[in-house]
């Protein structure tokens, strides 16, 4: 090979690095490994996590703990979908293509939208670009009024992308766990450039989208909703309340908790919009022969033709996650999705009631809620937490952090996973925490040495 | 040509939704096991859906048959040699997959307490320190979600510098060879974008970059090697024009697989580098995602980089070291998402560094720039010499650009036209058109995974149509291709009236 390429080295061919630059000693890094061995580092690393499988999970704020069917594994790990790139060649990628425009159509049936994209990264960083979609949409408005119920993960996202292209944020209070009507159509005005509301909001509240929105509609600004996709076999979608835009975190769908990622954002919109959407978008079309065919429609949106005039940025999104979702959909269909819906509901339901029953457990708030709920403890929530989980439960999300109003919140998710007996299991752990707290002398309280940003040692 | 329709060009495509019968389902679920109300007593009427969406209603044997008959009409890596350039198409070792599914990663919720994901986190701070090395930069972020995520990051990241500093820069530099998603990037970013020349070398053109860079540029943005496969010989000097200018230096790490362990961007004067773990570390790109974009920094702009940040301390009594999650970074710009990133690239990521370790990767880097001098020379030697000559003629890295000019005027075929007959040959094409300063643009990047038997046959195939063309004249291209299971579409149709998803009756 060197010889065809007339050199005597594959040292010659560094020679365009200009000799300082050349890394003399290596890269400071172990040696390669058999696969024997990079397999039990890994199986050690993961032995060290306490995972849902592990422990009964009540976690949600985003990410859910469902059962993805074993047909989801089986499809999207075949070689034909799961190593291919972007469908730049239409005539040899027409089963993602077609996969696309199949997601494209159960999103768009489940948020009651005529429009949606083939997927973008996930949830909050798909608010976040709705906020730079709703900028060029409504051109001279530079302001976003932000319920304090959407997730605290995408305001915050929201707020680090409009640090770049420039835009206010007006955020708007929750009251008794829903986005306060009267606060919202006094925030609105004709200098805003869309509204963004999420239901089930963070706090798990199902809001009354449609008449939240009126503000928007008043005063010409896109309403911006944001949903859980496993609710959405129930509750009204947001095409019906007058979303511009819905979208959110696509996980639920057939895709695994993964830590958080990589999962997928949903995108939908109204056909006004749809050469304003972010990322990929499959159509069909026909070939020469007069086929029935996909190719990735309007890219005139896109980075790679329209540079910096495009809708966005976003190159390599999160295609085999959507196929995932495709997948799960179709397996659960029209009357298993529902179903799986009212499930949610009737154990949520009883999950709710079951701990408010509690003794220290009081409800956070007393509207609607669809998968998953908000308490208040007597007690520290982290100090309950440890207990609960020394009994073998994570009994849920700790809201102090995000909502220091609510320091004494707890947010509980249930999915298809958590049985009647796992929720009762929760509703006696989380009483003999609290009684264990209560008779605890002093609260939990450890001191460390402080964490390092700097390389430490390695191994 | 007079082809006969393949079977599967005979088979008219059918969604899944066409596939639906009433009745219908694959799914069994669970009793709810509790009290069963009406709906409406949990939640009012008016906040509930009349009716069901339209999903499919299929049972389990017709999903599967659907989606295996979808997969055959995909071409994939696994099938054939994918030479498709800045794309990095490089082999997926299944361990990674494997390790990526233990229950330990795949069943971790991200909101678990750092105290029960030690494992996750440490594997993470792993990741960031093997990043640090490979970039010659100290501080790494894992947060970006794929490499246009990561640009946004860097740009943000360069904004909060100048902010702190007292500074409102407005413009950012990229050469005319950048990625679409540079200046797209840049836009989203709040700034304005200046294009620059690039030189008889493929570089660069510096005369230029003296002209614009001045105190209202931010940014360069700059991948090296370039998208033209070279590396700018001027970095050094590049580098110092644009700090002066009190400009910060952004790595654009889509060819980053041309030069690990051999040269680091860190030491090249970079501030800023994103790296696509789907690229150079090997994760599968799953049709367009996902992949993850992580970012290195240098020590000026660590303050600002995203929260929440893993650390590390080290652990009491000679104990284990003790990971975390740090919230208190008062200059960050903040979350690019939710929760930690795209974890489960990052366990394929880090599965694929541990493997190669530092002798492999540099190893992989040799073979792919090897590999792709090989083929360059391979293909100038014969036809592709005389009708599709490199655009510019020097040693490449890890990828060459080759000009479809002559071909199209002497033959009568375009580039597009090529793309397509190799179609017929099985294999996928290069990419096409990019960069834009090359006419008739094809750029190659075969890989270290592929041998010199499969480097061979690309070559032949290419020959074979250029004689085919010379021969016969350039209908047989222009009509590329015929095998596929559907043949050229009509793009412009999808565009002007778009029909984006499945009409549903009832």
């Amino acid at each position: 090979m060197l010889a065809a390429i007339g050199v005597d080295s594959v040292a010659e061919l560094f020679e365009q690095v200009p000799e300082e630059l050349r890394l003399k000693e290596g890269l400071a890094l172990p040696e390669g490994k058999s696969e024997a061995e990079v397999f039990e580092r890994l199986a050690e690393l993961a032995d060290r996590n306490v995972d849902a499988e592990g422990e009964v999970c009540f976690l949600g704020a985003g990410m859910y703990d469902h059962y993805v069917p074993a047909i989801v594994d089986a499809i999207t790990q075949r070689s034909e979908f799961l190593t291919p790139y972007t469908p730049y060649q239409p005539e040899i990628s027409q089963g993602g293509l077609q996969a696309m425009f199949e997601f494209q159509t159960a999103m768009s049936e489940l948020t009651g939208l005529p429009v949606s994209t083939a997927g973008l990264y996930e949830g909050p960083s798909s608010l976040a670009s709705a906020g730079y979609l709703a900028i060029g949409a409504r051109k001279g408005r530079r302001r976003f009024v932000v319920s304090r119920g959407v997730h605290p993960h995408s305001r915050e996202t929201l707020a680090t992308y409009a640090a770049g292209f420039g835009a206010e944020i007006v955020p708007v209070g929750l009251a008794d766990g829903l986005t306060d009507a009267a606060e919202l159509a006094a925030a609105v005005d004709g200098e805003t450039a869309a509204v963004f509301l999420q239901s089930p909001n963070f706090l798990g509240a199902v809001e009354d989208v449609e008449a939240l929105g009126a503000a928007a509609k008043r005063h010409g600004a896109l309403l911006v909703v944001a949903v859980d996709p496993m609710t959405l076999g129930v509750l009204r979608p947001p095409g019906e309340c007058g979303a511009d835009i819905a979208l959110g975190e696509g996980q639920p769908l057939g895709n695994r908790l993964d830590y958080g990622g990589p999962s997928f954002g949903f995108f939908c919109g109204t056909e006004e919009l749809i050469r304003k959407l972010p990322g990929r978008i499959a159509g069909e079309t026909d070939d020469v022969d007069g086929r029935r065919g996909f190719v990735l429609a309007l890219q005139t949106r896109e980075q790679h033709i329209r540079r910096e005039k495009a809708t966005h940025n976003i190159c390599t999104a999160q295609a085999l996650n959507a196929l995932a979702a495709t997948i799960h959909l179709a397996w659960l269909g029209r009357e298993g999705f529902r179903e799986l819906g009212e499930l949610l509901v009737r154990r949520t339901a009883y999950a709710r009631e079951r701990l408010a029953a509690v003794e220290g457990v009081e409800l956070l708030h007393a509207a609607p809620v669809a998968r998953e709920f908000a308490v208040r403890l007597d007690v520290p929530v982290p100090a309950v937490l440890e207990r609960c989980a020394e009994a073998g439960i994570a009994a849920g999300y700790p809201l102090g952090r995000e909502y220091p109003e609510h320091e004494d919140g707890l947010l509980v998710a249930i999915t298809e996973r958590r049985s009647r007996e796992q929720i009762d299991a929760l509703a006696e752990a989380l009483g003999a925490a609290i009684q264990a707290e209560r008779g605890a002398f002093v609260p939990h309280s450890e001191t460390k040495a402080p964490f390092t940003r700097e390389a430490g040692p390695w191994h | 040509m007079a082809l006969s329709e393949t079977p599967m060009q005979r088979e008219r495509a059918q969604t899944i939704f066409e596939r639906s019968q009433p009745g219908r389902r694959a799914a069994v679920l669970p009793d709810a096991g509790v009290p069963e109300p009406p709906l409406e007593e949990l939640i009012p009427a008016k906040l509930l859906r009349a009716e069901p969406p339209r999903l499919p209603e299929v049972a389990e044997p017709e999903i599967v048959r659907h989606y295996n008959r979808l997969s055959r009409r995909n071409f994939d890596l696994d099938t054939g040699f994918y030479p498709l350039g800045s794309c990095t198409m490089k082999h997926n070792p299944r361990l990674n997959e494997r390790v990526a599914a233990l229950p330990g990663h795949a069943r971790l919720h991200p909101a678990q307490d750092p105290r029960r994901a030690q494992g996750a986190l440490e594997l993470m701070w792993l990741l960031q320190r093997s990043l640090a090395e490979i970039c010659g930069l100290e501080h790494v972020s894992l947060q970006p979600s794929a490499g246009s995520h990561g640009e946004l990051a860097g740009l943000l990241l360069t904004r909060a510098y100048h902010l702190d500093r007292g500074e409102e820069r407005t413009k950012v530099l990229a050469p005319d060879t950048s990625h679409g998603t540079n200046p797209a990037s840049v836009t989203m970013a709040g700034y304005e974008m200046v294009k620059l020349a690039t030189d008889e070398r493929g570089g660069i053109e510096i005369d230029d970059l003296r002209a614009k860079v001045d105190e209202g540029v931010a940014c360069l943005m700059l991948t090296n090697p370039n998208t033209l496969g070279l590396f700018d010989e001027n970095i050094v000097e590049i580098a110092a024009l644009v700090h002066e200018a009190g400009g910060t230096l952004y790595y654009d790490g889509a060819n980053l697989n041309a030069v690990m362990g051999h040269s680091r961007p860190g030491d090249m004067g970079f501030d800023i580098v994103h790296v696509n773990l789907h690229k150079s570390f090997s994760q599968p790109h799953g049709g367009g995602g996902p992949g993850a974009g992580p970012i290195a920094v240098s020590e000026r702009i660590e303050p600002y980089l995203p929260r929440p940040q893993v650390v590390r301390r080290d652990g009491d009594n000679g104990d284990r070291a003790v990971f975390g999650l740090d919230y208190e970074r008062p200059k960050s710009i903040g979350r690019l998402r939710g929760f930690q990133g795209n974890f489960g690239v990052f366990v394929r990521a880090y599965a694929y560094i541990l493997s190669l370790g530092a002798d492999g990767l540099a190893e992989a880097s040799e073979t792919a720039v090897l590999n792709a001098n090989y083929l360059k020379a391979r293909l100038a030697a014969g036809r592709a010499g005389k009708h599709l000559p490199v655009a510019f003629e020097r040693h490449c890295m890890h990828e060459f650009v080759l000009s479809g000019k002559p071909m199209k005027h002497e033959l009568g075929i375009a580039t597009l036209d090529l793309a397509k007959r190799l179609l017929d040959f099985g294999f996928h094409p290069p990419t096409v058109y990019f960069p834009l300063l090359v006419e008739e643009a094809l750029m190659v990047e075969p890989t270290e995974t592929e041998t010199k038997e499969s480097l061979d046959a690309f070559a032949e195939a290419i020959e074979q149509i250029l004689a085919e063309a010379e021969e016969e004249g350039p209908e047989k291209a222009k009509q590329a291709p015929y095998t596929t299971p559907v043949r050229r579409l009509d793009e412009v149709k999808a565009t002007r009236r778009p029909v984006v998803r499945q009409p549903l009756g009832g």
